[in-house]
């Protein structure tokens, strides 16, 4: 198990590498001229413009910005954006706020998808698993817009329960926004379960089992419920994943200042050193959330070894 | 100038953000300031304000942008202020700016102006404030406002025309034209007579710098100490925003009434909106335009319209063969229905455009452009006469993003029926692609753009968009558009005796592009706020910044 931990973390800095490559050339790529959009209608002097494009280094050709951006990484230098702010400082800033609403999503997807997943499934054709049919339905049929707008409007504004934005109160103003976020993959979790758990039941095992006399609760939650869980934490392990890369729209409705609207505006004013910096950490994110999926397998399904 | 970051973020559905000029809207003025509270509010108190994230730090002479601007307006005092009818007041730092020639111009300080650490606002202050702006390795964003100072071009790295690198360092790191007196003294001498110098010197590249600035230019940003009547005590937090104090050894008049203004960055004004709709956040000064109907029966009277100095126009590419004569752009813009486009799309927000100067500034006058009325009629004779090839399409050219596709097709529409001329809509480009085409000659019909002073006269909506010296990529001649009558005609405006004398030069130019027409002007455009019912006397200066000084929050 250790050596192919190991082997995966090692695998994962060529990855990284490549993707960060990558995502240099796109931002390159991209048209028109992150410099000149710096001044509005009013264009900035020839020569402030010159001065700019030599401090981030804008006419070097692809391969030394890369080069240049790569040297600085091995002394933990992450590169500066056009205001001179350094991007490690952007994404200790707004990063932490990223992982708070991720974990309140993936505790809303967890608990709530699970709980009435397995609900449902125990209860197939029942009212409750009819209720939970619909109501997935519903909430994975409408856009993550129109239900942040709305939740915002009807819980924030109407009814005041939650805050409307910002994060002035802790905790409490991520519940909302972290709901809404998980509301999609919450709902996907739940029908997961449900099948996965319907499908179990009529498995061979769960006969056998129920043939031996055992008591339906351990049938279900030590036998059947293990094994129905794979599909799911696997689904929840790329999900954290996902999450941790920031939740555009999410978190510019209700005026978080996470990791991903970082990267949104970072895109539309081209600043290469930020959206590089991010989205090479948000695929580390990703390498190493499936990993930790990939391990925990093994623990859930000890047919399952890694040596 | 100013890019407005904001006004354009409203739009496309809340999220999108594109830097430019657009949405919210013009119409009928009606008196722009308090908003009521009779004598409900005391002194103290905290009030929150949205604002976008700023495009850079908080320095002024690098803040051309809207956002970073409210908060630098709140922070610093320059020489002078501006009356709500844009005319220089001598409140500020500046006990006098005087010239014989219009040349040389002695700026006499007050006493007693201190920055927020403690140390006096003198001379040298102000001189090395202007020279570290104007100095290009600095890279400071609004150094061209001191464009006009002797010695300007000597802080400037020369440049390779064809390849846009510079191929060495300025010659001087000091303007000649800048001369320290005494402490409360210094001389500031220009490279060309200029009657209206004072009314510029109130602008962020003229505000004075601490010492601490020289120490630490990139720490200050984040926590700027100004000369203003509020101080930051915090660093501003990127994406969150800043709380100021009231400075309590302040010298000016208009010492701040409240005890703090909490600026909030907010990535999506439509949830700012909502903020103060919740009573949650006191005043959104643009609000989204989808909103000004149901916000204004909601709101009444917090509910707050200001005449602004921004002009909306549509630009012709004058280099092309098929808009180098001027009687085409008289046609084109004689078939655009401005009223009608005013009120089917803007709900009468914006008021149809009849001059080159906005009503807002001294020296404009009701219906001097001509040919910005509908008369299809005669639009189709001029055409006609010039040979125009109806059979081609025109494209229609402006930037993605930022709610301009409705009225830009409104405008094709009207185009097509009046004129019988087809058009195409090139509206893919983000503004960061958009302008460098434009500056570089690369627009091959009408296009949108949109303006607002350097500093309220009537010159700075002329000279900046309609002279040789402007040109792309450097300047903001899109149309580049010239003609030598007016360009000897604004200089004699500049170097007439007196700003009033300078008026009538400026006013001729005017006629004269109003006939040749490089641009038609479209819409005034207007703003509209929100407060909530924590405050009043809410007002917006000229430039369209709350004025923080004057909020008064109720108890």
């Amino acid at each position: 198990m250790g050596r192919y931990v190991a082997r995966r973390l090692l695998l994962t800095i060529p990855v990284l590498l490549g993707a960060s490559f990558l995502i240099f050339a796109m931002v390159y790529a991209l048209p028109g001229d992150p410099i000149r959009a710096l001044g509005g209608d009013r264009p900035l002097s020839p020569a402030v413009i010159a001065e700019l494009r030599e401090r981030f280094h804008l006419n070097d050709p692809l391969y030394v910005q890369y080069w240049e951006y790569v040297k600085g990484l091995f002394q933990g230098d992450l590169g500066t954006d056009f205001r001179g702010r350094p991007v490690l400082d952007t994404i200790e800033r707004t990063l932490p706020v990223t992982v708070k609403l991720a974990l309140v999503a993936i505790v809303f997807e967890a608990v709530i998808g699970l709980v009435a997943g397995v609900l449902a499934g125990i209860r197939r054709n029942s009212f409750f698993d009819n209720l939970v049919l619909v109501s997935t339905t519903l909430v994975v049929s409408i856009p993550i817009l129109v239900l942040a707008f709305f939740a915002q409007l009807l819980f924030g504004l109407r009814l005041q329960w939650f805050p409307i934005a910002g994060t002035n109160e802790g905790l409490y103003s991520y519940l909302l926004p972290g709901l809404v976020l998980a509301s999609g993959s919450l709902a996907y979790v739940a029908r997961l379960t449900r099948t996965s758990l319907a499908e179990n039941l009529r498995a061979d095992y769960v006969r056998t089992a129920r043939a031996k006399g055992l008591p339906n609760r351990t049938v279900i939650v030590r036998h059947t419920l293990r094994n129905s869980l794979i599909p799911v934490v696997t689904y929840i392990g790329a999900d954290i994943g996902t999450l941790l890369g920031g939740a555009i729209v999410t978190e510019t409705v209700f005026n978080l200042p996470g990791i991903g609207r970082e990267v949104f505006n970072s895109i539309r004013s081209q600043e290469g050193a930020v959206v590089v910096g991010i989205v090479t950490l948000m695929v580390f994110f990703f390498i190493f959330f499936n990993l930790v999926v990939d391990v925990l397998y093994a623990v859930l399904d000890p047919r399952i070894r890694y040596d | 100038m100013k890019l407005s970051k904001r006004r354009s973020a409203l739009v496309a559905a809340g999220i999108s953000g594109a830097l430019l000029l657009s949405a919210c809207g013009g119409g009928g003025s009606d008196d722009s300031s308090s908003s009521g509270g009779s004598g409900a509010g005391a002194e103290g108190g905290t009030f929150s304000v949205y604002i976008g994230e700023p495009e850079n730090p908080l320095v002024p002479g690098n803040t051309a942008e809207s956002e970073g601007d409210q908060v630098i307006s709140s922070l610093w005092t320059g020489l002078v202020r501006y009356t709500e009818e844009g005319e220089v007041d001598y409140s500020g730092v500046a006990e006098s700016i005087e010239s014989e020639d219009n040349t040389t111009w002695t700026v006499t300080l007050k006493d007693g102006w201190t920055f927020h650490d403690g140390s006096p606002v003198d001379a040298e202050s102000f001189v090395n404030a202007w020279n570290y702006t104007a100095y290009s390795p600095n890279a400071q964003g609004a150094a061209s406002y001191l464009a006009r100072i002797q010695g300007y071009d000597d802080l400037q790295a020369p440049v390779d025309e064809a390849t846009g690198e510079a191929t060495g360092e300025p010659a001087a790191t000091e303007m000649s034209g800048l001369q320290v007196v005494d402490d409360q003294t210094f001389t500031v001498t220009l490279s060309s007579p200029f009657s209206n110098f004072p009314a510029i010197t109130g602008y962020n590249s003229f505000h004075p710098l601490p010492q601490a600035f020289f120490d630490d230019p990139e720490g200050f940003g984040t926590r700027p100490i100004g000369n203003g009547p509020f101080q930051a005590e915090e660093d501003f937090v990127p994406g969150q925003g800043v709380t100021l104090t009231r400075y309590d050894d302040y010298a000016g008049e208009d010492a701040a009434v409240a005890d703090s203004v909490e600026y909030v960055v907010y990535a999506d004004v439509n949830t700012a909106y909502t903020d103060v709709q919740a009573g949650n956040l006191d005043i959104v000064d643009v609000i989204p335009p989808d909103v000004i109907e149901s916000a204004e029966s909601e709101f009444g009277d917090r509910f707050i319209r200001t005449e602004s100095s921004q002009i909306t126009y549509i630009g012709f590419p004058t280099y092309d063969e098929r808009f180098a004569d001027p009687r085409v752009r008289q046609a084109f813009s004689m078939a655009i229905d401005r009223e009608a486009i005013s009120e089917a799309i803007f709900q009468g927000t914006r008021a149809p455009a009849d001059s080159f100067i906005p009503p807002v500034i001294d020296g404009y006058r009701e219906g001097s452009c001509t040919y910005c009325t509908l008369d299809a009629d005669q639009a189709n004779q001029l055409l006609e006469e010039a040979g125009f090839d109806k059979s081609q399409p025109v494209d229609l050219w402006f930037n993605a993003g930022a709610g301009h596709d409705a009225w830009m097709e409104a405008v094709g529409n009207q185009l097509r029926d009046n004129l019988g001329v087809e058009y195409t809509l090139q509206g893919n480009l983000e503004f960061a692609e958009y302008l460098p085409l434009a500056s570089s000659q690369g627009l091959t019909g009408p296009f949108r753009i949109g303006w607002s002073f350097d500093y309220p006269a009537a010159d700075s909506y002329l000279t900046p968009l309609f002279t040789q010296a402007a040109f792309g990529p450097a300047g903001s001649n899109y149309s580049f558009y010239s003609n030598p009558e007016v360009e000897e005609l604004l200089v004699a405006g500049d170097q007439a005796e007196s700003p009033e004398a300078g008026l009538e030069d400026y006013q001729a130019a005017e006629d004269i592009i109003a006939e040749d027409m490089p641009m038609a002007p479209m819409f005034f455009t207007e703003i509209q706020s929100v407060t909530s019912e924590n405050v009043s006397n809410v007002r917006l200066d000229l430039f369209q910044r709350i004025v923080t000084s004057e909020v008064t929050v109720n108890s």
